[in-house]
């Protein structure tokens, strides 16, 4: 029996970890799996909540969750690939300005 | 000290360590290779939750497609070590700083405030047959089903996009 705080507790861990991800790391590439550890924090919470109240509720949302991340991910690497295509370079610092 | 709970604390601790690992391994590959053993992780919560099928998910659409996506990226730009910019020098103290803040209040906020005495035992059998699956598509299927149509039209929305956003365009510049 676990109590159900320690998978919140565990999910507000990850969810911390992926925010200093996004905050440090120069990497595109690194921003965007840390963005996907903290989607998987809050899916974590949704499976702990459903399992606790007994309903399939937060299962199907961690499946919508699931399907935007995909969605996300495919648009999020094409851009970074032509920004590479154009600039021969990806490092987030030197991304400062809107006009290719 | 139960055997759940013995399972959840090394779990976890393989978890924040994976975590851990993603964020401070200096070669990309590696940071997503650590990803994949944290998606797996969390799927295996997921079985101790009783959600099953939320389980295969994870294991086929995140640890497979989306992560084998990030390796082909990381592979096809070279972006492995990328050489480090004039970034401000104040800026990793500083995002070290706020990120204790917010798992400090995070954390006494669950504890303090939003404690809960709810436990959760590890699923029998029962559950992990096809009842459950057949319950969670008819719930899928007839209470969200206006979602999950907006969810697919999402997705295309989003195929269509990638398409066009790496199309070469006809004698333009490449």
């Amino acid at each position: 029996m676990v109590p159900v705080d320690y998978y919140i507790a565990l999910s507000a861990i990850l969810f911390v970890l992926g925010t200093l991800g996004v905050l440090t790391r120069r990497n595109p590439l690194i921003i965007f799996m840390s963005i996907e550890l903290m989607l998987n924090a809050a899916n974590l919470a949704f499976v702990a909540f459903s399992s606790v109240y007994q309903t399939f509720n937060g299962q199907i949302f961690v499946f919508f969750v699931i399907a935007v991340a995909a969605a996300e991910v495919a648009v999020g690497l094409a851009l970074i690939v032509e920004i590479f295509k154009s600039r021969r370079n990806i490092n987030i610092d030197e991304l400062n300005s809107l006009k290719g | 000290m139960n055997s759940d709970l013995i399972v959840f604390l090394v779990l976890s601790l393989v978890a924040i360590s994976s975590a851990l690992g993603m964020l401070f391994s200096r070669n990309a590959v590696y940071s997503a290779l650590f990803l994949v053993l944290n998606f797996i992780t969390v799927a295996v919560f997921y079985l101790l939750l009783g959600a099953p099928f939320i389980a295969m998910s994870q294991i086929t659409v995140y640890a497979g497609a989306i992560m084998v996506l990030f390796l082909f990226v990381i592979m096809l730009l070279g972006a492995e070590n990328l050489a480090p910019g004039n970034s401000l020098p104040w800026q990793k103290p500083l995002a070290g700083l706020l990120s204790t803040i917010l798992a400090v209040e995070a954390i006494y906020i669950l504890f303090s405030r939003a404690r809960s005495d709810a436990v959760i035992t590890a699923p029998d059998a029962s559950l992990n047959t096809m009842e459950s699956l057949r319950e969670m598509a008819m719930t899928l299927f007839s209470d969200y089903l206006l979602p999950f149509e907006v969810t697919s039209i999402l997705l295309l929305v989003a195929m269509v996009g990638a398409i066009i956003l790496t199309r070469r365009e006809k004698g333009g510049q490449s």
